[in-house]
């Protein structure tokens, strides 16, 4: 059984906040359910499937489903980090194509700004029982970027990739993000401000990391029969994947992601090819994350990422693969620490037409969301779901 | 020079299962766990083999020689710190840090070798300096 043409987006909603320091955790998700079920034009009785991940208050769907007053008869609350709500779409497809739920209602919200978290630059333990893991790393002061600042150390090292070369994610960012009135950073930087910007840690600067935001989103997904009866322009799920990458018993490989078996079994599903996107939405907590990605995901060579991201390829209008044109979570948005579930936000606008006239893609038809969460460097899950205009 | 010395090390969690490896630790040893069914080493340890699922592994004293797999200077931390995943001579690699070193003159693939840095209050951690 495939999930191919089996659900629809139906509605969507990103919070215009970058700092919620007067609003609830709760309250965040809720606002953002409100506006993606006004969006699609349902309500919340209309809603019988539930997703959430870590972010949401309490154990699992709990307290969210009792918050807002939901019944659902299928909930999910499968949890990969910031890939978990691309991951999510994929799984609220297979309700549906199951008969589980016919409206399904994926959230995410998180203060992480208003908490003053040091999101990046400090070692975190979970608390509790430890992972396994935990003995073998955490002492050593494992931070967010210095594990993804190794698999850029050796990308570089052994395909030549270069800092400016990884400027440049950051730049197409920038020049997104100049068009996105709520996008936390708004100037359009360049490659010399990027690799000039202070050093985190060897070989990620400062510019080379996501913003820190609050804020959150939805995204309603639907039976085909509930999406014929509605007004929106209709946003069909092609394909979807979702693997965990390990450190594989110590075979650690950082040269690659997840993407390189989420994007393979997403297009098979979908039917179509790299070359057929006209639009992507990459995962970009840091630019060597996007690069990654893009190698793996098969719009290069593994080891051509450099060369595939210079000189403006990704910016709209210029290049040949048009991303985040939302300014994504390098310049725009990145709430709660977790960046998967506005790539599928913008990938919908895009398929509708409804990006920023600056920055929409000409007939948009079909799209590529892609997440990863967790840790890059240590282990993560990678998401990917192909979605088409029909 | 930056020395371990300056920062803090947090004491590791201890398990059962890993009750030996910090043991070793205490007397200078790195240990890894291998399995006798497929013959492979594996890191971080576990009792079933994470390769075959082979419940024959035991603890093998490593040589304390390796390469540095890859690296990051955490430049923003009160004390500036290595961390690196080093391939043992023994085939896993796992996370550590480099010490006693220039950071600014480390290298992927550079030779190292075993050193123990004291912990806050409990064992002290295998890290890695240029051999």
């Amino acid at each position: 059984m495939s999930i191919k043409g089996k659900a629809y987006i139906a509605g969507i909603c990103e919070h215009p906040t970058r700092l919620a320091t007067d609003l609830s955790l709760a309250q965040i998700h809720a606002e953002v359910a409100k506006g993606a079920l006004e969006d699609a034009g349902l309500t919340k009785d209309d809603v019988d499937g539930y997703f959430c991940a870590g972010d949401a208050p309490g154990l699992g769907p709990m307290s969210m489903v009792e918050y807002m007053g939901l019944r659902p008869r299928h909930v999910d609350s499968t949890d990969t980090g910031g890939s978990s709500y691309i991951l999510h779409v994929g799984h609220a497809a297979e309700a549906i194509a199951a008969g589980k739920c016919k409206v399904a209602l994926i959230t995410l919200a998180g203060r992480p700004r208003a908490e003053g978290m040091a999101t990046g630059t400090v070692p975190r333990s979970r608390g509790g029982t430890p992972t396994p893991d935990e003995p073998f790393e955490f002492p050593y002061g494992p931070t967010v970027v210095n594990m993804y600042a190794q698999c850029a150390m050796r990308h570089m090292y052994e395909f030549g990739t270069t800092s400016e070369q990884l400027a440049w994610i950051k730049v197409a960012a920038s020049h997104h993000a100049q068009y996105n009135p709520h996008a936390l950073l708004k100037n359009v930087v360049t490659v010399e401000e990027v690799v000039n910007s202070p050093m985190i840690s060897d070989p990620l600067h400062r510019l080379d990391c996501c913003v820190i935001t609050d804020g959150g989103g939805a995204i309603v997904v639907v039976a085909p029969e509930i999406a014929a009866k509605l007004k929106r322009p209709k946003v069909k799920v092609l394909g979807a994947s979702e693997f965990i990458k390990t450190q594989m018993g110590g075979k650690v490989d950082l040269t690659y992601s997840g993407a390189r078996f989420t994007g393979p079994a997403a297009f098979a599903e979908a039917g179509v090819k790299p070359s057929d996107i006209k639009y992507a939405s990459i995962y970009d907590s840091f630019t060597i994350t996007v690069l990654m990605q893009l190698e793996d995901l098969g719009f290069c060579e593994k080891g051509k990422g450099g060369q595939f991201v210079a000189d403006g390829n990704l910016i709209s209008g210029v290049g040949k693969l048009p991303f985040n044109t939302d300014g994504g979570g390098l310049c725009s948005n990145h709430p709660a620490n977790r960046g998967g579930l506005t790539k599928v936000l913008e990938a919908v606008r895009q398929l509708r037409g409804e990006a920023h006239p600056k920055v929409q893609v000409p007939n948009c038809d079909l799209a590529v969301a892609h997440g990863t969460g967790g840790s890059l460097g240590l282990r993560h899950g990678s998401a990917t779901v192909i979605l088409e205009r029909e | 020079m930056a020395d371990a010395k300056e920062r803090k090390l947090p004491a590791p969690a201890i398990s059962p299962e890993t009750q030996p490896y910090w043991d070793a630790a205490a007397k200078g040893k790195l240990l890894v766990r291998k399995c006798t069914s497929c013959g492979e080493a594996h890191h971080y340890p576990r009792t079933i083999c994470p390769f075959c699922f082979s419940d024959k592994t035991e603890w093998v004293e490593a040589s304390g020689k390796g390469t540095i797999y890859s690296y990051s200077v955490m430049r923003r931390a009160p004390v500036p710190y290595a961390i690196a995943y080093v391939t043992l001579a023994e085939g896993p690699r796992m996370v550590t840090n480099i010490v006693d070193c220039d950071f600014d003159k480390l290298k992927c693939e550079q030779a190292v070798k075993l050193v123990f840095k004291p912990t806050e209050d409990g064992p002290p951690l295998p890290m890695f300096t240029p051999a």
